[in-house]
């Protein structure tokens, strides 16, 4: 579904990316791991198109197309969905109304006709007991005021309804007290499928017990240094990330 | 960063879809200005003696006066004898009902998105057309009155009620008052009329259309609207252009008047031509309205929506003269390209316990200037007035200027006077997030700036809300990625 081959990217000329590899599979479930400042947040970016980024080296494949080659809002309507490390306001745009504008203008993009008022009155009920959230939640300005979890959960609430190929998670966990890690975890499990992926990016291995990967990576430096099993992620829990910065010492 | 400005920065022209002429012979004055042309005007008009010396003492008044300067725009000087101030459609004959209006002139207004056939307008709207210098006609007449309500063409209301007319026109903008408003005075040649009796809420919302058509005149148009006792009206303007390379002048007068207990909704819609991305053209938008609250608890609220004009300099205020009057101004003012506004409002507390609230949304792209101008004045026996202001900026890229004037006068220590201002930038990352979701970049723009207007969208009736958002989308296209 996902193959990425010797990416390299840049900001401001400076190297973040250095040449990543990753393949990923329908049904599959990656986790990326790696110290702050490795790049995990500009390679959730680049895959979703972000204009800062520039993309020296490299291709990208998704569901068959040349990923590189698409605005971000194409591949969203391929099926990218990326869940934001830092969620952004927008002050007077109700979040249901955006929502709205989202799922048709994906719609819109399958050839597919927009939702009603009631077809898509039903998917939110469905989604919002999916993933625990409130009503009134939907009724504000996106994000606006939002604490960290409610920011993080409309997240996963906007992933339930565009019912992506295959999404990817920045830090979703990051601020969440177990609870609400849970349910967000909860949220993305109901949407396995073998139809879709998940690509999991978090610091901690606290997630990862409840979201279980097939595959772990860890990105340190720009380049994946090491993958492995879901063990891999217990394995840093309990060494730090010290022992992967001593193994890879920086040669940028 | 300089990405984000390079991607915002890409203004392209969006399309003025109202820039069609129609063609239509006109009955007009030759261009200039002297006593000659405002005894043509009132002759053609068919006006009693009061209103010719009426109108002769304004001219002479202007004459005296300077064009002012103290406005955040630059513009070429206005050359005021090569203006035509008098403009008819010619009609085959005289109409007696709407059913006899000339086609071409019922297919303009049908391009414009405006009906005056009464079974297909909006069953809730009653609309007076007005075409460069007179009314071609109003709609619900008849409904109306039966109500008492008088709606009509402002000539009409001069032949017809002329007590009401001379007693009020004038009252709130007296002919002094300021250089345009008394060019105005001079030379209107038509405009609204509406008179809603005592106790009577009006059961439709009332709407004038404004449309220039001829080339190289001016409008100059007059409403004046009074509510009495307890009555309660909401009235909506709209207002169009040709495309044309050269500036029109519009110079308009509004006077509201409400009585005790009265309210009055006054919202506008302008959408004058703007000019082209070089600023060649548009329209000179030199307005000055101006309601009284006369009575107790009587309340005037202020809705606009300005896309419009290739310069927008008008200030509806309020006079809160009645105790516990409310005054309210909403404000959206969108400029693009070239354009520039320099708008606001005055809330005058004269009163006891008379309040005030003022929110005003700036959006400015390309190249132009957005100001907000405020006064905030309490006069020594408004005891407990109270005013509360936001005053908000969103840029559209680094190139177009925000920028905010309050003045705040306030001559009794019992009042309470806030303001509040911001200044955002539609950022990249917000732009980027709705991308991520699928929403392209025009699309994500327009929800946006309709997110930060919204306090000032959701004021206007429900009729037209719809068409506004649209407007503001419209007239920003292109002006970000
Ligand atoms: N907009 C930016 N401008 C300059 N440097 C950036 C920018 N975004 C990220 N970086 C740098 O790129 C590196 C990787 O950052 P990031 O992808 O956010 O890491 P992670 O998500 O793994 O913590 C860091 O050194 C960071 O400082
Ligand atoms: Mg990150």
């Amino acid at each position: 579904m996902l193959s990425i081959k010797n990416l390299h990217a840049n900001i401001d000329d400076k190297k973040i990316l250095k040449g990543i590899n990753l393949e990923i599979k329908p049904g599959e479930v990656h986790a990326i791991m790696g110290p702050n400042g490795s790049g995990k947040s500009t390679l959730a970016s680049v895959l979703a198109g972000r204009e800062d980024y520039e993309v020296t080296e490299g291709t990208v494949e998704f569901a068959g197309k040349d990923l590189l080659d698409l605005s971000p809002e194409e591949r969203a309507g391929e099926g990218l969905f990326l869940a934001f490390q830092y969620p952004v306001e927008i002050p007077g745009l109700s979040t249901t109304n955006f929502i709205k504008t989202a799922v048709n203008e994906v719609r819109k993009y399958r050839g597919e006709e927009p939702l009603d008022a009631v077809a898509f009155l039903k998917l939110m009920k469905e989604k919002m007991a999916m993933v625990n959230i409130d009503q009134s939640l939907l009724s504000r300005s996106l994000n606006e005021g939002f604490s960290g979890g409610e920011k993080k959960r409309n997240e996963v609430f906007q992933m339930a309804m565009l019912q992506p190929k295959l999404a990817i998670l920045d830090e979703t966990d990051s601020g969440l007290d177990i609870d609400a890690i849970r349910i967000v975890a909860n949220g993305v499990n109901k949407l396995r499928s073998k139809d879709n992926a998940v690509l999991v990016v978090t610091h901690y291995q606290r997630l990862l017990d409840y979201i279980v990967p097939d595959f772990v990576h860890v990105l340190y430096n720009g380049r994946i240094v090491k993958s492995g099993p879901k063990e891999l992620a217990f394995e840093l829990e309990e060494k730090g990330y010290d022992f992967i910065k001593n193994e890879f010492k920086v040669e940028a | 960063m300089n990405n984000e400005l390079s991607a915002i920065e890409k203004t392209v022209l969006s399309d003025y879809k109202y820039g069609f002429v129609t063609e239509i012979e006109a009955d007009e004055a030759p261009p200039g200005l002297n006593e000659d042309t405002i005894r043509f005007i009132s002759a053609k008009k068919n006006e009693p003696e009061w209103m010719l010396e009426w109108r002769l003492k304004a001219y002479n008044h202007w004459l005296k006066m300077q064009e002012p300067s103290w406005a955040n725009i630059k513009y070429d000087a206005i050359n005021y004898q090569d203006i035509k101030y008098y403009s008819a459609p010619k009609q085959k004959k005289k109409v007696n009902s709407l059913d006899e209006i000339d086609p071409e002139l019922r297919k303009t207004f049908e391009k414009l998105g405006i009906s005056l056939d009464e079974q297909k307008r909006l069953s809730g709207v009653a609309i007076d057309a007005v075409i460069d210098s007179v009314s071609i006609g109003t709609t619900f007449k008849e409904q109306l009155a039966e109500l008492g309500i008088i709606f009509c063409s402002i000539s009409e209301a001069i032949q017809e009620h002329p007590e009401l007319v001379k007693k009020y026109i004038g009252s709130v903008v007296p002919i002094t008052d300021n250089y345009f408003s008394a060019l105005n005075s001079a030379v209107f040649s038509d405009g609204s009329f509406c008179y809603i009796p005592k106790g009577v809420r009006c059961p439709m919302e009332l709407s004038t259309y404004f449309r220039i058509n001829a080339e190289g005149t001016g409008q100059f148009e007059r409403t004046l609207l009074i509510a009495d006792e307890g009555s309660y009206v909401s009235y909506l303007e709209g207002c169009t252009a040709p495309i044309r390379d050269e500036n029109q002048l519009h110079a308009a007068v509004v006077e509201l008047i409400a009585m005790e207990n009265a309210e009055i909704k006054y919202s506008t819609v302008q959408n004058w031509y703007p000019g082209d991305k070089d600023g060649v053209g548009g329209i000179y938008n030199f307005v000055t309205k101006r309601g009284i609250c006369q009575g107790a608890h009587s309340k005037i609220s202020w809705t606009q929506v300005e896309t419009g004009s290739s310069i927008t300099w008008k200030y509806p205020s309020v006079i809160l003269k009645g105790d516990h009057s409310v005054g309210e101004f909403y404000s959206v003012a969108v400029t693009n390209n070239h354009q520039q506004a320099d708008t606001g409002t005055k809330m005058m507390h004269l009163g006891k316990n008379t309040r005030s609230r003022i929110v005003s949304k700036g959006i400015s792209a390309g190249v132009s200037n957005n100001s907000y101008r405020g006064l905030v004045h309490v006069g020594k026996n408004a005891a407990n007035a109270r005013n509360f202001s936001q005053c908000d900026s969103l840029l559209l890229g680094d190139k177009c200027g925000a920028h905010t004037f309050p003045y705040i006068e306030v001559k009794n220590n019992t009042a309470v006077v806030e303001h509040e201002a911001t200044t955002s930038k539609i950022g990249e990352d917000q732009i980027f997030y709705c991308n991520q979701r699928g929403i392209d970049t025009e699309t994500a723009v327009a929800l946006i700036i309709n997110g930060f207007a919204k306090e000032v969208m959701n004021q206007l009736p429900m009729e037209f809300a719809v068409e506004a958002q649209k407007l503001l989308a419209i007239s920003l296209e292109g002006s970000v990625g």
